[in-house]
C-alpha cells in the first residue's frame, strides 16, 4: 500500500517547478501577461513541452507516455505553484482524454501522435455543456456547428478546438475554418488564454464515442476539474510559502511579524486547511483511472472543496503580506487571480456541489 | 499510488469481518464505565443478542489481537507486532459493522504507552494488565487552575519525606476521577529547577487519604470533569515514573497519542451518514430536509471536508509504512482539523433540524437520542481541551512552518 505521488511523479513535478522557478520570475510573468514579450512566452512554452508534459496522457501505442491522471495532477500542481503561463488542462489533458475515449480509430491515429509532437494544438470549450449562458450554446446538425462557445481555454495558438453541445456530444472544429470568428476575452488571470468562438456553419468532426455514450463527456469534465483543482492546490501551496517567508523577514514593532500570533495563526489556518487537500486530490485522480464507481463524486468534491480552500488561502496569504501583497510590484496577485479563474472554470463550487448531490441521488 | 493492502491483509480483513458478524449487536451489562457511544460513532443501545461486561469484551478483543496488539503477553497484551494496517482494518470494519471497539480512556490510551516507554519493570507488571482489562481505571492529573495552556507552570507540590511523596495542591478538568482507582499526576518536586525540569510523573491511588474530589459539571450536563484536591497525600517513593524532574518529558512523549485520537475519521464518516439519512427522512412542510437547496449545499460542503480528511488519514497511514514518505504537517493538523470538522458537522445537523435540533435529554420529538446537541457541545470541549486549538496553531506555525516563537515577556508587573 502506498498513498501518494510516486517518486517519478514527484520528480516530474520537481522538473516543472524548477523550470518555472529558474525561468519565470515575476517580472517575466508580468511581461507575458501584458503581451510584451512573445519570444519569451514561446521559449517558456517550448521549455515545458521539452519536459514532455504534452505526451503524458497519450497512450503508448500512439507515441505518448501512457501515464495516468495522477501524473498529470503532479504536473498541474507544479504549473499552479509557478503560475505556468502555458496551455495544459485543455490542450494536454482534456483533449487527449476525449480523443482517446471517444475518437474513432482514424481520429486517434491522426490526432494523438500530433499531440505528442505538438504539431497540432487543441483549445477546449465545454462551457456550453457544463453551464450554458443565455446567448451561448451550440447547435450541432448535419455535420455543421452553429452558435457560440464561451470561455474556451488553451486556445491562443490552437489548430483545432474541442467543443461540446448541451448533450455532451464532443466534436472538433478546425481553427482555420472561415465560419469561426474568434474573440479574445480578458479574464483577471492573464497567465492563460480565454476565448469566445462564434460558429457559423462550421464543419464539425464529431468524436463518435461521445454520441453513443454520454458518460464520456462527464469523464472529460472530471479530468478537467481535477486538473484545475491541482493547479489551485499548487498555487495555494506557493502562496503559503511566500506568506510564511515574508512573515519571517518583515519587521514591525522591532519584531518579525511572523512572531505575532495573529500572523502565525493565519499561516497555520492556511496550512492546516490545505494539507488534507493533497490526499483528496490524489485520491480523486487515482479513482479517475482505477475506481470508476467513486470517480465522479470525488472529482466534484475535490474541485469544489479545493476551490474553497484555495480562495481562503489566496485571501489570507495576501493579507499576511500587508500593503505589499496588494501591489502589482510584488506580483502575488498572479497567484490570487489564477486561483480565482480555476474556481469558476468548468463550474464553480456551488454548481459542482449540486452535481455531487445529484450523483448520490440526494435531490429528487 | 497503490491502495491495495495485499492478500495477507485481505485475509485478515475477512477474519475481522467474520468476527464483527458474530458479535453484531453486542451490548454491555451495567458494570460499564461511562463511555459515550456517540463519541466512538458506534451505537450499542439497540436490543442485543449478546450481553457481556466491558472487561469480558476487553478480554475477547485482546485474545483476538484486535486491541493491545503490540503489548507483550507478560503484561497482559496480545504480544504481537505493531501492524498499523491491521489496526486500520480493525477500526474500519468495527466501525462499518457498528461493533464497539475496546475501551479507551486515559489509562489505556495514555498511561500504558507511557509505562511501556518509561516505567520500571515492577510498574509494568503491576499496572498494565489490570488497566488493559478495564479493571483499573485511570485519570490524568495535569491541568491546574493556574496552569492550563501554560501547563509547565503547574504548582502542585511533591516533597520526598521519609521514603514517601507528600503531595499538596489542586488539579482541574480531571475526567473520570470519580470512577478511577488511580491517577497519573504531574507534580513539582524540584522547586529550584527551571520550570520544565522541576516536574515529576507520579502514580497516585485515588483512595489515598487526603484526596478530595469535587465534581465540575460541563455544559453538556451529561459528562463531567472534577477538581481534585490534595492535602498531605502520601504515596510510596517508588510510585514515581522515570527520574525526578523528568516528568515533563514523560508527559510530552505520549501527548501525541491523545491528540491523534481525538477526531477519528471513521467516526466522523459514520456521523455524516447518520446526518444524511436523517435529512432524507425528516421533512418540513412535506419537503425532505435534503431537498432544501441551502441545507443540501451545506451538507455537500461538510461531505467534501470529511472526504478530504478520510483521504488524508490514508496518506498518514501510508507515511507510517513507507519510510521516507514525507508528510511534514500531516500529523500536526489532525487535532485542529478533526475537532473543528466534527463540531461543524454536528452543528449542521442541529441547524437542519431547526427547533427540533434544540431538544435535549428525554424530550419528546428528540432525534438520535439528542446526540447532535451533545456531540456539538462535547466537541467544543475537545476544541478547547487537549491543547486548545489556538495552541495547536502555535505548534503548527512554529514546528510545522518554522515561524519564530513569540518573544518571552521578561517581567510581569
Amino acid at each position: 500500500m502506498f498513498f501518494g505521488l510516486s517518486e517519478e511523479q514527484e520528480q516530474f513535478q520537481d522538473y516543472v517547478k524548477k523550470f518555472l522557478a529558474d525561468n519565470v520570475t515575476v517580472d517575466e510573468i508580468r511581461k507575458i501577461a501584458n503581451g510584451e514579450d512573445e519570444a519569451l512566452a514561446k521559449e517558456i512554452y517550448s521549455g515545458l513541452i521539452n519536459l514532455g508534459i504534452n505526451a503524458l496522457l497519450v497512450p503508448e501505442e500512439h507515441g505518448g507516455l501512457g501515464a495516468d491522471l495522477l501524473s498529470a495532477v503532479a504536473v498541474a500542481q507544479g504549473l499552479g505553484s509557478g503560475v505556468g503561463p502555458i496551455p495544459f488542462a485543455g490542450a494536454y489533458v482534456m483533449a487527449p482524454i476525449a480523443i482517446n475515449l471517444a475518437g474513432s480509430d482514424e481520429q486517434k491515429a491522426k490526432y494523438l501522435p500530433q499531440i505528442v509532437s505538438n504539431e497540432t494544438k487543441f483549445g477546449v470549450g465545454l462551457s456550453e455543456y457544463v453551464a450554458a449562458r443565455e446567448d451561448a450554446g451550440i447547435d450541432l446538425s448535419g455535420g455543421k456547428a452553429n452558435g457560440k462557445a464561451l470561455f474556451v481555454i488553451d486556445g491562443d495558438e490552437a489548430d483545432y478546438f474541442l467543443l461540446a453541445n448541451k448533450g455532451g456530444v464532443l466534436f472538433l472544429v478546425d481553427a482555420k475554418d472561415k465560419g469561426i470568428e474568434i474573440t479574445k476575452l480578458t479574464s483577471v488571470d492573464k497567465t492563460r488564454s480565454y476565448l469566445e468562438l462564434n460558429l457559423k456553419n462550421v464543419a464539425a468532426e464529431i468524436l463518435p464515442g461521445s454520441e453513443s455514450n454520454p458518460e464520456i463527456a462527464k469523464k472529460v469534465l472530471d479530468a478537467g476539474r481535477i486538473i484545475f483543482a491541482a493547479d489551485s492546490l499548487g498555487a495555494s501551496e506557493s502562496m503559503i510559502e511566500k506568506a510564511v517567508s515574508y512573515a519571517k523577514e518583515r519587521k514591525q514593532f522591532n519584531r518579525v511579524i511572523g512572531s505575532f500570533q495573529a500572523v502565525k495563526h493565519m499561516c497555520a489556518e492556511m496550512a492546516s486547511d490545505l494539507e488534507p487537500c493533497y490526499a483528496m486530490l490524489w485520491q480523486a485522480a487515482h479513482s479517475f483511472d482505477h475506481e470508476p464507481d467513486e470517480a465522479r463524486l470525488q472529482a466534484c468534491q475535490a474541485k469544489s472543496h479545493i476551490s474553497e480552500v484555495a480562495k481562503m488561502v489566496s485571501k489570507k496569504a495576501t493579507e499576511v503580506h500587508g500593503g505589499m501583497g496588494f501591489t502589482d510590484l510584488l506580483g502575488l496577485h498572479y497567484w490570487f487571480k489564477r486561483i480565482g479563474l480555476n474556481r469558476q472554470l468548468l463550474g464553480g463550487p456551488e454548481l459542482i456541489r449540486e452535481e455531487a448531490a445529484e450523483i448520490q441521488g440526494f435531490n429528487q | 499510488m497503490d491502495l491495495n493492502y495485499g492478500a495477507e491483509y485481505e485475509d485478515f480483513r475477512k477474519e475481522v469481518q467474520a468476527f464483527c458478524k458474530e458479535y453484531q449487536g453486542v451490548s454491555f451489562k451495567s458494570d460499564s464505565n461511562v463511555v459515550a457511544d456517540t463519541l466512538s460513532g458506534s451505537s450499542t443501545t439497540k436490543k442485543s443478542k449478546k450481553e457481556v461486561t466491558r472487561s469480558e469484551w476487553q478480554q475477547i478483543l485482546i485474545e483476538k489481537g484486535y486491541i493491545a496488539r503490540a503489548i507483550p503477553k507478560e503484561y497482559g497484551g496480545y504480544g504481537g507486532e505493531t501492524d498499523i494496517i491491521k489496526s486500520r482494518i480493525i477500526a474500519t470494519e468495527f466501525s462499518k459493522a457498528k461493533v464497539p471497539g475496546g475501551m479507551g480512556g486515559q489509562g489505556i490510551d495514555m498511561l500504558v504507552p507511557t509505562l511501556l516507554e518509561w516505567g520500571s519493570e515492577e510498574q509494568k507488571q503491576k499496572y498494565i494488565r489490570p488497566t488493559l482489562h478495564g479493571e483499573m481505571i485511570w485519570c490524568q492529573g495535569y491541568s491546574e487552575p493556574n496552569a492550563g495552556s501554560d501547563l509547565a507552570s503547574l504548582q502542585t507540590k511533591g516533597e520526598l519525606i521519609d521514603g514517601n511523596w507528600v503531595i499538596n495542591g489542586q488539579k482541574i478538568w480531571t475526567s473520570t476521577a470519580q470512577y478511577s482507582q488511580m491517577m497519573f499526576c504531574l507534580v513539582r518536586t524540584e522547586p529550584q529547577a527551571p520550570k520544565h525540569s522541576g516536574i515529576s510523573f507520579i502514580l497516585i491511588p485515588m483512595d489515598t487519604p487526603g484526596i478530595e474530589i469535587r465534581p465540575l459539571v460541563d455544559m453538556t450536563l451529561k459528562a463531567g470533569f472534577n477538581e481534585v484536591f490534595f492535602d498531605d497525600v502520601t504515596v510510596p517513593e517508588e510510585n514515581i515514573v522515570a527520574k525526578r524532574g523528568e516528568g515533563w518529558s514523560v508527559a510530552n512523549s505520549v501527548l501525541g497519542h491523545e491528540r491523534g485520537s481525538l477526531a477519528d475519521p471513521n467516526a466522523t464518516m459514520n456521523r455524516l451518514n447518520t446526518l444524511i439519512n436523517m435529512m432524507k427522512e425528516q421533512t418540513i412542510d412535506g419537503r425532505r430536509l435534503i431537498d432544501i437547496p441551502s441545507y443540501r449545499d451545506r451538507l455537500m460542503q461538510v461531505q467534501g471536508k470529511v472526504m478530504a480528511s478520510q483521504a488524508h488519514s490514508l496518506r498518514l497511514l501510508s507515511s507510517k509504512i513507507n519510510p521516507g514518505q514525507n508528510v511534514k504537517l500531516g500529523g500536526m493538523i489532525q487535532k485542529l482539523v478533526g475537532t473543528e470538522l466534527r463540531h461543524e458537522l454536528e452543528g449542521l445537523a442541529i441547524d437542519v433540524l431547526g427547533e427540533i435540533g434544540t431538544l435535549y435529554e428525554d424530550s419528546p420529538y428528540l432525534k438520535e437520542d439528542g446526540s447532535f446537541q451533545f456531540t456539538y457541545m462535547y466537541f467544543l470541549g475537545l476544541i478547547i481541551g487537549g491543547g486548545t486549538n489556538q495552541i495547536q496553531k502555535n505548534i503548527i506555525s512554529e514546528r510545522g512552518l518554522g515561524m519564530p516563537k513569540e518573544p518571552k515577556v521578561t517581567e510581569a508587573s
